[in-house]
């Protein structure tokens, strides 16, 4: 079959997987986005065994197994690590570029919180230093209701 | 020679249409924790976890590592394995292979699925080849109506008979109280049922169910621990033979005298290495992966408990009911709850609990030899034998 | 464990883009290439073991669409959802099982086919995590940062490894991105995410790859030198990446130390001889190094920086060009376990490095190393 090869065009079918899907957040995930959206609060969930504060909200730890309480953290922590976008993604990226992916360790909480940084000017991020959130005006129940998180500033 | 391997600890959530309190690990969890109380055990027991799902039913890549919160692998091995409808047994064979190799001695199995999260058919298409079938084919439903035309045209099976199989299928359920579908269906009303692809009707469908097992496999060094009966795995194999839609249908197959061939041959390869030379008399119960109704006939044939045609006979004689010579899914089985990647392992899950008599209203009495059988991709099975007595050595 | 061996190893040319074959072309002239290297036709095959990701292949039950091209017809075939050095591992198990005396490997990726970012993207949280758009470069980036920032490492430390790697592809035939580089070019080439640059980072690729693994007693009648598998074992860490330090290696600690334990090593540097990890991003070379317990926690790059890893060197690291030199995701752990398969028996041909008796493969799974298996294979049993 090789010899039919010679200098043909090999044809592409150009396709997309079309699978609508609907996550349900659970009863944990639901209180959450809910203390996000109507109050813009953040919660988190206390392992009573470890100890171990879990954000975002574990309704099980990841540890042992045991169900676990819920705690309110702050809107503000440290920056544990980060990274500054610098290549658009037409179906992807979420800012204008540069924005940044941090983890963030809320006040309250042991583990980070993965989400978006902005309002940062350049070389400002350092792992260690303190943000807040900046939430959204219109807020429907998601992880985006924060619209990112930025240097903390501190009142004027 | 490798170990000889059990199931100790069997853990399930209800099935039902759709579960939104809980999110996937959420879910996963529940069976896991069940399983694990079941067999006296906690986490840090567990030496390895194997997990199964179908990617596209939930949108969710890498299974394995998302699942860890609730799969409970946080700093154990995880592997995945997805082989479409059969994903569950793989599973479970998956786990027996972990075992049996002698490098882990306790491990965790889970088949999980959240139909309920996206578009079934919508990603079932996807799962056939984008040049030559999924322009043209419309799913599971379709491929199975293709396989039920070709078996009525051959051997003069009626949509009744294949009725008979779903009416037994939620009759069954009805003693099963983590079963989805409880309906007390009468053959009448399955013929009366919309037509989804002739000759498959809505009643001779499975649902779409939102549900997770898990199962705890354990070496024979260490059955003692456990509170329960060991449920022995005695042998397993599977065939998955084809990659393209028409492929089971080819006349070669026919007069090469095929009939299922991938049940045929794994079904011979468990009852060789067992020595099962009659299956309808030494089998006590089966669960069997029965996706719709006509699947009741044909593979009851392929698995030798009838001859061919024989199918709407065995049936309709009651040998596969509830007091009958060998019950077929006490459980109600796939037709009474369906969430995919669970399905084949709830089918190992209840061989387990009836040969350890632990099925309460479903039990069958006095089972010593239970088969479990999964189905999918293309037209592809998997089987295995358990049985209470200990075999005399490893014949996976 | 019972002595099980690599007899036969196949891996196809990695290339940006193969259109004239579709995936099961690339599987079977892998699987042909194992067969032949092991002299073994494919009804010496006892059971097959193939590895897909329906999200790469675009298609649900993507195992379905080999099953012909690896020739299971009428075999006891499974499918790991993974990188190959899992899915091999499970093609070990059913050897150790005793159902089996030969296991047939086969892993595939067209990465050509489709969008790396979107497939990745999908490894994230539906509910937490994935509508930020984050994926495995952006996430990978993270994870650079705070091992740089943890240990004082610098880009050029990191770049330093790409260039080593892409200079070692100049010798592999197989190789997709052989390059001449300077740390100067890859220290200047755009950032994708700071600090993460093009040249840091692995190309997409399309390939496969198959290998026959077998018992004792079936290995004598293989027509090559068995490669004896003397450790292997696998663990995964915490899903959330907030959940881990990410500049942290435990999980590839833990993995590593249950093999080296099977394979009797007690001071890796000085006992293996080559190692073949998953450096998708230059800087997860010299983590991995350190959760291989080669150097301690931070000296990857020095180590590096002094040649220990270069082909001349004490351990070289990633002869064959690595990930870096071309990474079909999934094939890229098997072709790991067959690089030092191929170095182990003397065959890597160009890069191939003087006496080598022991040698180290590892693959990973999920965003940023979380899961990780590690082989330890050598030349005698």
């Amino acid at each position: 079959m090789e010899d039919w090869r010679t200098g043909q065009e090999i044809l592409v079918m150009e396709g997309r997987i079309k699978v609508p899907y609907r996550w349900a957040a659970g009863e944990t995930g639901t209180r959450y986005l809910q203390a996000l959206r109507d109050e813009m609060r953040f919660l988190g969930t206390r392992c009573p065994q470890c100890g171990v504060v879990y954000h975002p909200p574990r309704r099980h730890c990841p540890d042992c197994g045991t169900e676990c309480e819920w705690r309110e953290l702050a809107s503000r922590g440290v920056l544990v690590t980060y990274t500054v976008v610098r290549r658009h993604h037409s179906q992807l990226t979420p800012l204008d570029i540069p924005f940044a992916y941090g983890i963030i360790r809320l006040e309250g909480a042991d583990t980070g919180f993965l989400h978006l940084l902005h309002e940062f000017a350049e070389g400002e991020l350092r792992a260690g230093m303190e943000v807040e959130a900046v939430f959204a005006t219109e807020r429907e129940g998601s992880v985006r209701d924060v619209r990112y998180f930025r240097p903390l500033r501190e009142a004027v | 020679m490798g170990k000889r391997v059990a199931v100790v600890g069997v853990g399930m959530t209800r099935q039902r249409s759709s579960r939104p309190d809980v999110n996937g690990q959420e879910l996963i969890h529940e069976a896991v924790r069940a399983a694990l109380a079941d067999a006296g055990m906690k986490r840090d027991d567990i030496d390895a976890v194997v997990i199964g799902n179908m990617d596209h039913f939930e949108g969710i890549n890498y299974v394995d590592t998302w699942s860890v919160d609730g799969s409970g692998a946080l700093m154990k091995p995880i592997m995945k394995l997805t082989t479409g409808g059969t994903t569950g047994s793989t599973v479970a064979m998956a786990a027996y292979y972990h075992v049996a190799s002698g490098l882990f001695d306790r491990v965790l199995a889970i088949g999980w699925e959240k139909n309920s999260e996206s578009d079934t058919t919508g990603a079932i298409i996807t799962a056939f080849d984008p040049f030559w079938d999924r322009p043209i084919f419309a799913g599971a439903v379709a491929g199975l109506a293709l396989e039920a035309t070709q078996y009525m045209h051959l051997t003069g099976a009626t949509e009744e008979d294949a009725a008979y199989v779903a009416v037994r299928e939620r009759r069954h359920a009805l003693n099963n109280p983590f079963a989805h579908l409880h309906i007390n269906l009468t053959v009448e009303d399955v013929m009366n049922s919309p037509y989804l692809s002739w000759p498959v009707k809505m009643g001779d469908m499975c649902p779409r169910t939102d549900g997770a097992c898990a199962l705890v496999f354990a070496s024979e060094d260490l059955v003692e621990e456990f509170p329960n009966q060991p449920a022995w795995i005695l042998a397993v194999a599977d065939r998955h033979l084809w990659a393209y839609t028409s492929d089971p249908y080819v006349n070669q197959a026919l007069e090469n005298g095929w009939w299922f061939p991938a049940l045929e041959w794994a079904a011979r390869e468990v009852y060789d290495k067992v020595g099962v030379r009659e299956p309808l008399k030494e089998i006590d119960v089966a669960e069997l992966y029965l996706p719709y109704s006509f699947a009741g006939l044909r593979y009851m044939e392929s698995l030798g408990f009838c001859p061919r045609g024989g199918g709407p006979e065995l049936v309709r004689s009651g040998a596969t009911d509830m007091g009958g010579e060998c019950p077929v899914n006490p459980s109600g089985g796939v037709m009474s709850s369906n969430a995919i990647g669970a399905t084949g392992l709830l089918r190992v899950a209840e061989c387990a609990l009836q040969i350890q008599g632990r099925a309460e209203d479903r039990q069958v009495p006095d089972v010593r030899l239970a088969l479990a059988t999964g189905f999918g991709g293309c037209f592809w099975s998997d089987v295995l034998l358990m049985g209470r007595e200990k075999p005399e050595r490893s014949r996976g | 464990m019972e002595p099980v061996a690599v007899v036969g190893v196949g891996m196809t040319r990695m290339e940006r883009e193969r259109r004239p074959d579709g995936y099961a072309d690339l599987v079977y002239e892998a699987v042909c290439l194992a067969l032949a290297d092991a002299g073994m036709t494919i009804d010496q095959v006892d059971n097959v073991v193939t590895i897909s990701n329906d999200f790469f292949d675009g298609r649900t039950i993507s195992s379905m669409a080999v099953q012909d091209a690896c020739g299971s017809y009428d075999k006891n075939i499974s499918t790991v959802e993974g990188d190959g050095a899992f899915g091999a591992f499970y093609g070990l198990m059913r050897i150790l099982s005793g159902s089996f005396g030969t296991t047939l490997v086969c892993a595939h990726h067209k990465g050509s086919e489709s969008d790396m970012s979107l497939i990745t993207n999908a490894m994230f949280d539906p509910v937490y995590e994935r509508s930020l758009g984050i994926e495995a470069v952006t996430s990978a980036a993270l994870q650079a940062r705070a091992y740089m920032d943890r240990y004082g490492v610098s880009e050029e430390d990191c770049a330093l490894v790409s260039v080593k790697n892409r200079a070692n592809a100049l010798r592999n035939p197989l190789a997709q991105l052989p390059l001449e580089l300077t740390v100067e070019e890859v220290m200047s080439s755009p950032y994708l995410a700071e600090p993460l640059k093009v040249l840091d980072c692995c190309p997409v690729s399309d390939g496969a790859a198959a290998l026959v693994l077998a018992s004792a007693e079936r290995a004598r009648k293989a027509a090559g030198k068995p490669v004896w598998v003397r450790g292997v074992a696998h663990c995964c860490d915490a899903y959330h990446l907030g959940d881990r330090d990410l500049s942290d290696v435990r999980a590839l600690q833990r993995a590593a130390a249950k093999a080296y334990s099977m394979a009797g090593i007690d001071d890796p540097a000085r006992e293996i001889d080559v190692v073949e990890l998953y450096d998708a991003f230059s800087y997860m070379e010299l983590m991995w190094l350190e959760g291989l317990g080669f150097c301690g926690r931070g000296e990857a790059g020095r180590l590096t920086a002094g040649g220990a890893t270069s082909l001349e060197g004490n351990t070289p690291v990633n002869a064959s060009g690595g990930c870096l030199a071309g990474n079909p995701v999934l094939v890229a752990g098997l072709n790991r376990i067959i690089e030092c398969a191929l170095q182990v028996r003397g065959e890597a041909g160009e890069h191939q490095v003087e006496g080598v008796r022991t040698a180290v493969a590892q693959g990973i799974n999920g965003p940023c190393g979380q899961s990780h298996c590690v082989w330890v294979l050598g030349g005698e049993r």
